[in-house]
């Protein structure tokens, strides 16, 4: 039976109780048994983004320290802090170090969810119901840094009912960029007024992401634009079995 | 933006006030050379090959410089020509008014230049009293407009065909239509004078071939052959970056080059420039003279990660994808040059405490690397000088204010003593009741009030982790 560790983010842990819950049952159906390891926090990226890489350090350390109890992969909801831990960690310290050797060692054992769901598990049909015309956005650190291209349209495809349509510039950033949201708010405005034109014009009533960072960021402007089109993560649609909401 | 360099340049407040038509505009251009440029790179299959190899060569290049340079000036001064080595721009700006003198030169055409632009040249020879036109259209729009260029080959992309006709009838005192093909009529009448009087030529150039000391000019609209050609003196002005070694590595550069730009397979012209000419009757200028360029770049060339900006074929497709460019245009990254490289350049040549905020105006969404002819890490070097802003580094001390540092510090403390953040992520959701309508939150205080002024926050939840050490303790007690 795999094993599993669940990093939940720090996105995830304040603002996604239900897909975390979602996260665990699928993972657990698909006879994975899971390990959370309660220390856990934030990937430290905010700060590494911001340039502010010694201050990221002892965030990275706290993660590692967290995950290296058990050897065991760890599985998160985001590619972006995936993405952090598993490129980003390893030049944070000097080769040669024990610090390096760990970061290395949590880099190889991190894995995003769908990712760890396609690539290792090689499931791709959970058996989930979702009667809905759906359009999808690629996150950018998803599919550039991480370079899932196919993974999750893969699992969509075989969600029972479900009609996937095109998004124009389904690639292009949505607007959310972490701190650039409050950095340049009124240039995050403008990109997500664009990503929210073309998620109206695809003609879809749910649009899917893989990241908490953009959900919150699109779900927040489809409220705002008093639209009833549903933001969901993948996670959330996966889990669905019912011909609802 | 004609003028001399800005002491700090201010994206925030550019950004908050982007005039409407400015992103239509720039939407409207850079979705037609992104498609152009994704159609071409599908028909090459060995594209990402291509990529490769002249990202190899240009890394190469710029780990030889010195190398390169020294056999570029041997060839064209063997060949006929002049070389001038300007260490800053006001330098190049000396150099050029001091040939100007002693040919006793008055009118000036040139050639669409990002080195010129750089070293602002119109607004030093309009100082000193030598009329100097620009030749490219575009160029001539934004000469007439009295700004600077706001994307590295369509420097008007910015305005619309109306704004254009508005200020050909201002400036020229005519009534100009808005019919493009009638404009640029206009303008060839206009500039077709300027070509018959001019004295001087001046150019930039994309390549300089170190083989055989040849300047190499891409260009689409014949003017840059008018002006290297017309006048008895050419002056071209060429940032020491754009040598390359030898002419097979500009068969490389000339297949990513057109295609990365504008779509097109090739430009409609290109110019090998080998020295003046040599002799009665043949094509070309008497005096050929080439200005190389440094302006802080061998500085960057010392830094192992920045250095890579140098690499640049000025191609522009990074600014058409990048969504951050699209929505603000190119003036509100205060320099000559605009978009993700911009944002990567300007605080080299400029420095972090003039340029801070550069490094920022981004998403590190990595559209730019993706489509750059020659691989620059984009993003890395984006972190690198966020870096540098953030903490200071062997370069440069930290130019970050000092609030934000302390932001990032107690952030730092907060996620790295695991028990402050379960305590604060426990503690968050007390101020729901307080700004909650319709399930989300509105109307925040600072800093949250710059997330929720655009769109409105989720409530705090953090019911994670009880749930699943009650769930927890649940398996428990019925494993019992």
């Amino acid at each position: 039976m795999p094993r599993a560790q669940l990093f939940i983010t720090c996105l995830g842990d304040q603002f996604y109780t239900s897909t975390l819950q979602n996260m665990t049952h699928l993972l657990e159906r698909l006879g994975v048994e899971l390990i959370f390891p309660a220390e856990q926090t934030c990937c430290g990226q905010p700060l590494f983004n911001n340039g502010f890489d010694g201050k990221t350090r002892p965030v990275a350390l706290n993660f590692m320290h967290t995950f290296s109890r058990s050897d065991t992969p760890i599985i998160g909801p985001s590619g972006s802090c995936v993405s952090m831990v598993k490129h980003h960690y390893p030049s944070l310290f000097k080769e040669g170090t024990r610090e390096h050797a760990l970061a290395v060692d949590v880099a190889s054992r991190i894995f995003e969810f769908t990712e760890y769901l396609v690539n290792v598990l090689k499931v791709t049909d959970i058996g989930a119901v979702y009667p809905h015309k759906v359009t999808y956005h690629a996150s950018c650190h998803y599919l550039r840094e991480m370079g899932l291209k196919t993974e999750a349209k893969i699992l969509l495809n075989a969600v029972k009912g479900l009609e996937l349509v095109p998004l124009k510039e389904e690639e292009t950033c949505c607007g959310f960029g972490g701190a650039f949201t409050v950095t340049y708010p009124e240039v995050s405005r403008s990109m997500m007024q664009n990503k929210i034109n073309d998620i109206v014009a695809s003609g879809a009533d749910t649009l899917i992401t893989c990241e908490p960072g953009c959900l919150m960021n699109i779900a927040g402007g489809l409220h705002k634009l008093g639209s009833n089109i549903r933001a969901a993560h993948i996670i959330d649609v996966l889990a669905s079995k019912e011909a609802t909401p | 933006m004609s003028g001399a360099a800005p002491a700090f340049i201010d994206f925030e407040k550019y950004s908050e006030h982007v005039p409407a038509s400015i992103p239509a505009a720039v939407q409207q251009a850079t979705n037609r050379f992104v498609a152009g440029r994704a159609a071409r790179a599908a028909e090459l299959p060995q594209w990402e090959q291509l990529r490769q190899i002249g990202s190899d060569i240009r890394l190469h290049t710029i780990e030889n410089m010195d190398v390169y340079l020294t056999r570029l000036e041997q060839k064209v001064v063997s060949a006929g020509g002049y070389v001038h080595w300007a260490e800053t721009a006001e330098d190049a700006q000396r150099i050029v008014l001091q040939i100007a003198k002693e040919h006793k030169v008055k009118k000036v055409v040139k050639s669409k230049s990002m080195a010129t632009e750089e070293i602002h040249l119109n607004r030093f020879l309009e100082l000193a009293d030598i009329e100097a036109i620009e030749t490219d259209l575009g160029e001539y729009i934004i000469q007439l407009a009295g700004t600077g260029p706001s994307h590295i080959i369509v420097p008007a992309v910015h305005l619309k065909k109306e704004e254009i006709a508005a200020l050909f009838s201002e400036k020229l005192h005519m009534d100009a239509p808005t019919d493009p093909v009638e404009l640029a009529r206009i303008a060839r009448e206009v500039l077709r004078e300027k070509f018959l009087n001019a004295e001087m030529g001046i150019s930039g150039g994309n390549f300089l071939v170190a083989e055989t000391g040849t300047l190499v000019m891409v260009t689409n609209e014949g003017n840059g052959r008018m002006c290297t050609t017309m006048p008895d003196l050419h002056v071209a002005v060429v940032g020491i970056d754009k040598v390359i070694p030898d002419w097979e590595s500009l068969t490389v550069f000339l297949k990513l080059l057109a295609r990365s730009a504008t779509g097109q397979k090739l430009s409609t012209y290109t110019q090998f420039i080998t020295g003046p000419r040599r002799e009665e009757g043949e094509f070309g200028p008497k005096e050929f003279h080439l200005i190389l360029l440094d302006n802080g770049r061998s500085k960057i060339l010392k830094d192992p990660v920045g250095r890579d900006v140098l690499k640049c074929i000025r191609c522009g497709a990074c600014a058409n994808v990048c969504p951050v460019y699209k929505n603000v245009g190119g003036f509100a990254y205060g320099s000559f040059i605009s978009g993700p490289i911009g944002a990567i350049l300007t605080p080299q040549i400029l420095g972090t405490q003039a340029a801070r905020e550069l490094p920022f105006a981004s998403t590190l969404c990595g559209a730019c690397a993706d489509v750059c002819p020659v691989k620059i890490p984009i993003p890395t070097i984006l972190r690198h000088l966020r870096r540098r802003v953030a903490e200071g580094d062997e370069f440069s001390l930290p130019a970050m204010p000092a609030p934000i540092r302390t932001i990032a510090g107690l952030t730092s403390l907060a996620l790295a003593w695991n028990w402050i953040y379960r305590i604060g992520a426990r503690l968050l959701p007390v101020v729901n009741p307080f700004f909650r309508r319709d399930n989300w939150l509105s109307g925040m205080p600072y800093p949250l009030s710059r997330w929720t002024k655009i769109r409105p926050l989720p409530p705090f939840s953090a019911r994670f982790r009880q749930w699943w050490n009650i769930r927890s303790a649940r398996e428990k007690e019925s494993s019992r």
